[in-house]
């Protein structure tokens, strides 16, 4: 039996690993894009978990919210990727250290 | 609720805003390089329009609409007319700036006008859900404007940590939201408030989404230890989106802050007071000892606006109507402030160079005195220096925590403040006291430019003199929003 606490361990494990991929991750910039819709996604994860365990739809519409805003959330990411790549040539996130102090 | 009860008139001036930056953004594809200024004088007249609707549609209590998801009540009208002005200051200095670099175009304009409807949904968002929308519609439109020299290297890496770290913050807003919906029931601030106050609410889960919601909030405030993308996106940013992002901005972050843990989760307040104790002598310890190693002005004022957030978050801390109207004067005090420092930073950025070192500001008053004195005015209002208005902000922040009976956090206020004069006089001192490395002019700007930042600054020293009318006015916008939800 699935119970309310299943999911929120699950939503919290999704999360813990998107916040250790933003931190950990020293490679690609990509993977930090991923790390954020996967952070989002978990969230969501809470919301339907409560909102069906609450029998309130209010979590639910707010899912559909979150979901619209991440994909323009990452429709900017990728367009300031764009930017990136084509002034640094690289992606790399150990690159971009010219802004120190 | 059908479609004959909804009033429109609290969210009246978004609906006009939003209708102003559609018309804006389409008229302007129409238009050459040339006639540009037709896109500046509108945004200029859509703020002016806002102002007056926000004006002659304020009520001195709180009016909720759409379901009770926006709120329109005094100290959103207080913020909304802040915002305007500052957003107004911003587009007149910014022009010759944004000329000379090459995007005095549409997209600063329309983005700026988004960039202000987010902060007006936030500002009177009444709903976790109105809030995210505002917060995210401000956020998404300012990461754009960081990136839009986009031949810029520093400008683009800066746009990038300032994307990431600010989607880190609201994931970690969301994930603490979310706790509070599954412990209160609700997404509504008026009745998680209730909820939490009537006892039916899940006490442990709501208190393990505070956590994750104050982490947020720092996040957006810029406090420490979240503070680490306010000096590289200060510095990175070309200086007029920067002046963008250090103006209206703290305004609607303040009154978030107040929705979310004042109004919202008020009855945890013996929670968050705590964590925001340490934000607080944080912020002011590290903004102030990290600024007198910066030899750039525009990071050194990033550490500025750091220790001046900590002061910020000492009125809100203090859980009391009189702290909150302290830090709302405090931070209506601040975005003047601001505006007045980075203007001048403007005004002395010619073509293809900007002026952001201190070794730029080197004889400036021998080269053009009453822009020394200007930037004497601001950094001494900064510093909290009377009869600087920066002074009564301080001292009515400060009061507000003696009153609570913190009187440790208002003495360590007190001396950091002190260890910040140090570098706000080092700039005073380099204007007056060094010699110019070049004999370069100061550039020569629009009389409206030159004009409006005198006024500027001179309404520091003036208000610092007479600081009663602006005051009360904060205290009044507080106390009669506070009184129902």
């Amino acid at each position: 039996m699935l119970t309310l606490t299943h999911y929120l361990v699950l939503a919290a494990i999704l999360f813990a690993i998107s916040v250790l991929g933003i931190f950990l991750n020293r490679k690609n910039v990509i993977v930090l894009l991923m790390a954020i819709e996967l952070m989002l996604l978990a969230v969501n994860y809470n919301f339907i978990a409560f909102s069906h365990y609450l029998s309130d739809t209010a979590g639910q519409i707010f899912v559909f919210f979150i979901l619209t805003v991440a994909a323009a959330e990452s429709a900017i990411g990728l367009a300031i990727l764009v930017v990136l790549f084509r002034n640094l040539r690289t992606i790399n996130v150990e690159d971009l250290g010219s802004l120190k102090g | 609720m059908s479609w004959a009860d909804l009033n429109l008139m609290p969210a009246l001036p978004e609906i006009f805003l939003l209708s102003a930056v559609s018309v804006i953004l389409v008229l302007d594809l129409f238009l050459s390089d040339k006639q540009r200024g037709i896109t500046y004088l509108l945004s200029l007249l859509s703020l002016i329009g806002c102002a007056v609707i926000t004006l002659t549609t304020s009520q001195p209590f709180p009016e909720l609409t759409f379901s009770g998801m926006f709120v329109d009540d005094p100290m959103a009208d207080l913020a909304k007319v802040g915002m305007y002005v500052a957003m107004g200051a911003t587009l007149v200095y910014s022009r010759q700036y944004i000329a000379d670099r090459g995007f005095y175009r549409g997209e600063f304009f329309t983005l700026s006008l988004f960039m202000l409807l987010g902060m007006m949904v936030m500002v009177s968002a009444h709903h976790f859900l109105t809030l995210y929308i505002g917060l995210e519609l401000m956020s998404l439109a300012l990461y754009a404007l960081v990136a839009l020299r986009r031949d810029s290297t520093q400008a683009t890496e800066a746009a990038m940590k300032y994307f990431v770290l600010g989607a880190l913050a609201s994931g970690m807003l969301l994930y603490g939201m979310s706790m509070v919906y599954g412990a209160t029931g609700s997404l509504d601030i008026g009745k998680i408030a209730a909820a939490l106050t009537n006892g039916s609410a899940n006490m442990s889960l709501a208190m393990f989404g505070l956590v994750f919601i104050v982490a947020g909030l720092a996040f957006k405030l810029g406090a420490v230890p979240f503070h680490m993308w306010v000096p590289d996106v200060y510095q990175g940013a070309p200086t007029a989106v920067t002046l963008l992002i250090g103006g209206a901005p703290k305004l609607a972050a303040f009154v978030f802050v107040v929705r979310i843990l004042s109004q919202g989760l008020e009855p945890l307040v013996s929670q968050w007071q705590g964590m925001l104790v340490i934000l607080a002598v944080l912020s002011m310890a590290i903004g102030n000892i990290t600024a007198i190693a910066q030899t750039n002005l525009k990071r050194m004022l990033a550490y500025s606006t750091i220790s001046h957030m900590g002061f910020l978050v000492l009125g809100i801390l203090a859980g009391t109507p009189a702290g909150l109207s302290a830090s709302l004067f405090y931070a209506v005090v601040y975005v003047l402030m601001s505006l007045a420092g980075f203007g001048v930073l403007l005004l002395l950025s010619r073509a293809g160079v900007d002026c952001e070192t201190l070794d730029d500001l080197k004889g400036l008053n021998r080269k053009n005195s009453w822009y020394a004195f200007l930037m004497l005015v601001v950094m001494f209002s900064m510093a909290g220096i009377p009869p600087m208005v920066g002074f009564n902000a301080k001292l009515a922040v400060l009061k507000s925590v003696v009153d609570i009976g913190l009187i440790w956090l208002a003495v360590v206020g007190v001396v950091f403040s002190l260890i910040g004069a140090f570098y706000y006089l080092r700039v005073v001192k380099v204007m007056y006291f060094d010699e110019a490395t070049d004999a370069e002019p100061v550039s020569q700007v629009g009389m409206d430019m030159r004009v409006l930042l005198s006024v500027n600054a001179i309404a520091l020293l003036v208000l610092g003199i007479v600081p009663d009318g602006l005051y009360s006015v904060c205290v009044e916008a507080m106390k009669q929003s506070l009184q129902v939800l």
